[in-house]
């Protein structure tokens, strides 16, 4: 069982609080009718489905119940570093 | 005393004897035997008949990678488990064990034909000969492998014992107790960490128990571990688990351990857990899990009498159980050679060794002579033979790798060593990298993943001196890494027996390949030939071997198979051992009950039940229950003598005549509250609500981004700034989730707030045409009047003296009232609405005639009739979406080509022609039941119910194009019979809605 930090709470707690909510850093487009049927597939099912830092969404849900950022390596499953909703996405990952 | 105990020797308690039965028969062992070793003590190989072959097993190894002498144990009671390793249950007085996979027992077993059969099961046999013809193998083949194959039988009672789970912490956890992980831990332990040690076997030592040659800081090994225990044990920073085995490494230094605590005792006290699983989160782990001996690979080395070396040693040493009368060693590791010379010294014959190897260490040799012991170099064992235990051998000598003539030896035990294999299942688990070494022929420990040390003999150190030292440096690191200061102590012995061996695929033969059964896999029955067979089949990396053969996929995980398996692989294929590769431990590292893993998540509190504030009335007037989520809902509440049927027609009827009364509390509910809450709102919900009054609600639909529904429920205005929403009663969570991520990550700018309010309000539906006559005297504070409080209204008024949040809605289509009360008030407001109902021939209905009731008026159930695919035009609810809204969650989706497909499932109702027909929900629709098989089929039936108002059967149901086929007749083929239906309109009692109002 994983360990996660919640940067809400600066606390880093069992996996079992925390719920996974998808890949990270697809905003919702402002005016989605100005989309192509493309650009909307694209927004609703085109994920990154990466092999290595994964930037991703998770909630606190038994905890402080906010949403944040995480990258997660999905070859060691490790937790590379999380981060609070809204903020950018780093440049750098830690080793 | 049994003529293989020697009086006085070993670990075990002389002078407490213990019965216990063995296949119905009384034997008797010693406190602190195995059943192993008490079988051994009685003369007792024969224990079991192999998984595929049924052939005659005996014990192998002395510990928990013991691939034969699987038994059931059985207390009786509810208390029976099978394949229960005899080599780790421990004899108590009582004990009953029985052999397993035999017909009609274990000295005649009918199953055993399968062993002359064996040509014709080879190696993919499942796969080659089974997949024709079809239709064979139901009634045929299936029938008979799962009456011939298997181990034991499964218990017939539920498990009558409970279970614990605990959680703990520490600085360093050491996995195994032999001599490295012995040492790492009293090292770890004296720097002041807190230390958890864990072995699985009764008491800790490991090695220490089984060797009464070396002397550890001038001390017998007896001593020594004796001094090491007890300042262990003195130690407040270290707790001892023996009877523990690390069943898996996780994440984050997690190791789950699974302890033994009743299984040893003779009357286990009542209250007592049989197993408690450890989840330890521990800031350094060592692991000094020590290393396996290896199976030689020879023609018959699976009958009973052949055993491990270093098995024997054990029995010897620790039990001071001699294996047999007669014994010889067949080698090709120095190790043996010492268990040889300990059973010649404690008196049993040692009759030869053979070793492979064409040079040793002179000094084996030359005390080999003086204890009479022949022994022969760059020899082979060719064969075996006895028909229930070993008779004598064939060894024949190796000269330039041409095997000569054979040698008859007569013996009834046959010792086998083929060196010794690191135990690295728990680094694996870690995905940690190993790296072959060619100097031992083995895999070690690589690059690690967690913080985690290796000791001793799990990276390939040999002999009792190596472990003691590397355990105490090992465990000092591991200390140090967690934070504290710590020395090793230096650990010199005498008589330390260090050894070295080779890695031998297969011991040379004269035989016939097609004539030679030599085992690589004792549980699931792989020989060598299978093994050449599936590589000559093409399979080149050792996983699809694997999968082929079934090598390593018994309950021992290859424990023992699977090294010599991979070297016989890699020779046929021709590559060396790494490049063929080696397949992955997975955990559990040995089988683990099903109790252990459930812990208190047992009987009532497997799961949660929510329960509702009525739910106890419900159960004292005799409701049915059904799950709905979490909650227990009331299903129907039959009467004496009623049928569900009976029961559900009449609730329907009282309802529709006059008023009924139901408990609808676990609708999920949420407020939504602040300044942006209607803005929110509408962007979240497909209807309009800008212009929705106060005091007014509407029916509110939910989709996600891709246009599907994912909910719907009524929401109600109760300010400018407050909202109460209803969600579906398995949605709430769901919605509640969703709302937040919008809320927190899309639109943080919107001032809005939600709380969760599902288990504050009782809600209690009244629905019927008399529900306002039984509602309008006792409430206070609101006109009930349909002018003042017309259909889909709200107020805060009280209702029977309970401040109330009151709707007027209705999900049966009859007048209908939801009285939404504190919680705690709920059973007062419901008995005194069924009391003043009396005069108003009030009847409690369940969740069936809600059910019923709102198929009638084609009102969807989220989940039932919808499945994850259905936009709201699909669903006939296009009159909720907000045509003028800019944008809301889902609605670009729902201009997307396919879901503007007019030929997309469509809801529509079904009226069967046979009026007395009810369609099974789920029953695939097709449009000509003439069309050959597989037929299209063109949509399903998602709701089906008997309408005692119609005096017929209804249905709703998914169709391709489904509103443009009303009138159309379709057929729904079923096992013995084609029903038809027609399409109907959705909406099948009351389409103009006049009942709202009566
Ligand atoms: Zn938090």
């Amino acid at each position: 069982m994983l360990l996660i930090h919640c940067p809400y709470c600066e606390a880093t707690l069992p996996e079992l609080e925390f719920t996974y909510a998808g890949e990270a850093h697809i905003a919702r487009p402002a005016d989605p009718s100005t989309m192509s049927d493309e650009q909307w597939r694209d927004f609703l099912f085109i994920r990154t489905n990466a092999r290595g830092p994964h930037f991703e969404r998770w909630r606190h849900a038994h905890g402080c119940g906010r949403f944040f950022n995480a990258v997660r390596d999905t070859v060691s499953d490790k937790f590379l570093l999380t981060y609070k909703a809204g903020e950018p996405k780093p440049e750098s990952l830690p080793e | 005393m049994s003529a293989f105990r020697i009086p006085g020797k070993g670990r075990v308690c002389h002078d407490k004897p213990v019965r216990f039965t063995f296949d119905g028969k009384q034997y008797q062992g010693l406190e602190a035997d195995t059943l192993a070793s008490a079988l051994l003590a009685n003369g007792v190989h024969l224990v079991g008949r192999s998984f595929k072959y049924h052939r005659p097993r005996g014990i192998v190894s002395a510990g928990s990678e013991e691939p034969n002498a699987l038994v059931g144990v059985s207390r009786g009671g509810g208390r029976e488990e099978p394949n229960t390793r005899a080599t780790l249950q421990e004899v108590y007085e009582g004990l009953t064990a029985i052999s397993q996979n035999r017909w009609p027992c274990l000295h005649f077993d009918a199953g055993a034909t399968a062993d002359v059969l064996h040509r014709f099961l080879p190696a993919g046999f499942y796969y080659k000969t089974f997949m024709w013809p079809k239709r064979f193998w139901d009634r045929l083949y299936e029938p008979l492998i799962r009456r011939a194959a298997g181990l034991g039988v499964p218990p017939s009672e539920p498990d009558a014992d409970h279970y614990a789970s605990r959680y703990a912490h520490c600085d360093v956890l050491v996995v195994g107790a032999g001599p490295a992980g012995t040492a790492a831990a009293l090292t770890a332990g004296r720097s002041g960490a807190q230390v958890i040690l864990a072995d699985e076997q009764a008491e800790i030592g490991g090695a220490l128990l089984a060797d009464d040659k070396v002397q550890i800081e001038d001390q017998t090994a007896a001593d020594w571990l004796s001094a090491a225990q007890a300042e262990l044990a003195a130690l407040p920073n270290v707790r001892l688990l023996a009877r523990t085995t690390a069943i898996g490494y996780y994440h984050q230094n997690m190791v789950g351990l699974a302890q033994r605590i009743t299984d040893h005792l003779a009357s286990p006290p009542a209250d007592a857990p049989r197993e408690r699983m450890w989840r330890v989160r521990a800031a350094q782990v060592v692991l000094a899990q020590g290393a396996i001996e290896r199976p030689l690979v020879f023609h018959g080395n699976d009958r009973p009498g052949v055993m491990l070396a270093g098995a024997a040693q054990i029995y010897l040493n620790r039990y001071g159980v001699k294996p047999g009368k007669t014994v010889v060693v067949v080698t090709s590791h120095d190790s043996a050679w010492h268990t040889a010379f300990d059973l010649a010294d404690a008196g049993t014959p040692i009759a030869a060794i053979i070793d492979t190897r064409p040079a040793i260490d002179p000094a084996l040799t030359e005390a080999a002579a003086p204890r009479g012991i022949e022994a022969l170099l760059s020899h082979t064992v060719t064969a075996t033979s006895g028909r229930l235990r070993l008779r004598s051998i064939h060894v024949n000598a190796v000269t330039d790798g041409k095997v000569g003539g054979a040698r008859l030896i007569l013996c009834d035990t046959l010792l086998m060593s083929g060196g010794w294999t690191p135990s690295l299942h728990l680094f694996s688990h870690t995905q940690g990298k190993l790296a072959w070494d060619e100097a031992s022929q083995s895999f070690l420990p690589d690059l690690k993943t967690e913080a985690c040390h290796i000791a001793g003999g799990g990276r390939g150190l040999w002999g009792i001196e190596n472990a003691l030292q590397d355990g105490a440096k090992v465990g000092a690191e591991a200390a140090m890494a967690a934070g504290f200061n710590a020395t090793a102590p230096a650990l010199t012995t005498q008589n330390d027996r260090s050894g070295a061996g080779i890695i031998i695929a297969e011991l040379p033969t004269d035989r016939g390949p097609q004539s030679t059964r030599s085992f690589v896999d004792l549980q699931n029955d792989v020989t060598s030939k299978d093994i050449r067979l599936a590589v000559h089949e093409g399979m080149h990396s050792i996983e699809h071997v694997k999968r082929y053969t079934t090598s390593g996929m018994a309950t021992d995980q290859g424990k023992l198979a699977n090294m010599n398996g991979l070297a016989i692989a890699a020779a046929a294929i021709g590559k060396p051992p790494p490049q063929v590769g080696l397949t992955t431990f997975r955990p559990p590292y040995t089988p683990t009950t099903f109790g252990t893993f459930a812990g208190y998540h047992q009987d009532d509190t497997f799961d949660i039940t929510r329960k509702t504030p009525i739910d106890p009335w419900a159960a004292d007037n005799g409701a049915v229950f059904e799950p709905v989520s979490l909650w227990r809902r009331a299903w129907y509440f039959p009467k004496p003598g009623e049928d569900m049927h009976a029961a559900v027609a009449r609730e329907c009827r009282a309802t529709r005549n006059a008023v009924g009364i139901f408990d609808a509390s676990t609708l999920g509910k949420i407020e939504v509250v602040g300044p942006d809450a209607v803005e929110f709102l509408n962007r979240l919900y497909t209807n309009p609500w800008t212009k929705l009054a106060p005091g007014r609600c509407r029916y509110g639909l939910l989709l996600g981004e891709d246009g599907y529904i994912l909910d719907d429920g009524v929401i109600g205005r109760l300010s400018e700034d407050r909202f109460h929403v209803t969600t579906t009663t398995g949605g709430a969570a769901r919605v509640l989730n969703m709302m937040e991520d919008y809320l927190q990550t899309e639109w943080p700018d919107l001032r809005v707030w939600l709380t969760s309010v599902t288990e504050q309000w009782a809600t209690i539906a009244l629905n019927g045409p008399n529900a306002r006559k039984l509602l309008e005297p006792l409430v206070e504070g609101q006109d009930l009047s349909d002018e003042a409080f017309p259909h889909m209204s709200l107020a805060d008024c009280t209702v029977a003296g309970f401040p109330a949040r009151l709707f007027r809605v209705s999900f049966t289509g009859e007048m209908g009232f939801e009285v939404n009360v504190p919680a705690r008030h709920g059973l007062a407001l419901w008995q005194r609405l069924l009391g003043e109902g009396e005069a108003h021939d009030i009847c409690p209905y369940g969740t069936e005639t809600m059910h019923v009731l709102r198929a009638e008026k084609g009102f969807i159930v989220v989940g039932q009739d919808t499945d994850g695919t259905v936009t709201p035009g699909d669903a006939n609810l296009g009159w909720a979406i907000g045509k003028r809204k800019p944008d809301f969650v889902g609605k670009r989706s729902l201009a997307r080509p396919d879901l503007v497909d007019p030929n997309r499932k469509q809801l529509v109702g079904l009226l069967t022609d046979d009026p007395k027909v009810v369609l099974e929900e789920g029953a695939q629709l097709v449009d000509d039941p003439n069309r050959p098989i597989p037929m299209q089929m063109i949509g399903h039936v998602t709701s089906s119910y008997w309408s005692e108002a119609l005096g017929r059967s209804i249905a709703l149901a998914l169709v391709e194009g489904g509103r443009m086929r009303m009138g159309e007749t379709l057929y729904l083929p079923m096992a013995s019979i084609t029903h038809t239906a027609k399409v109907s309109r959705t909406v099948f009692y009351d389409p103009d809605g006049q009942r709202l109002s009566m």
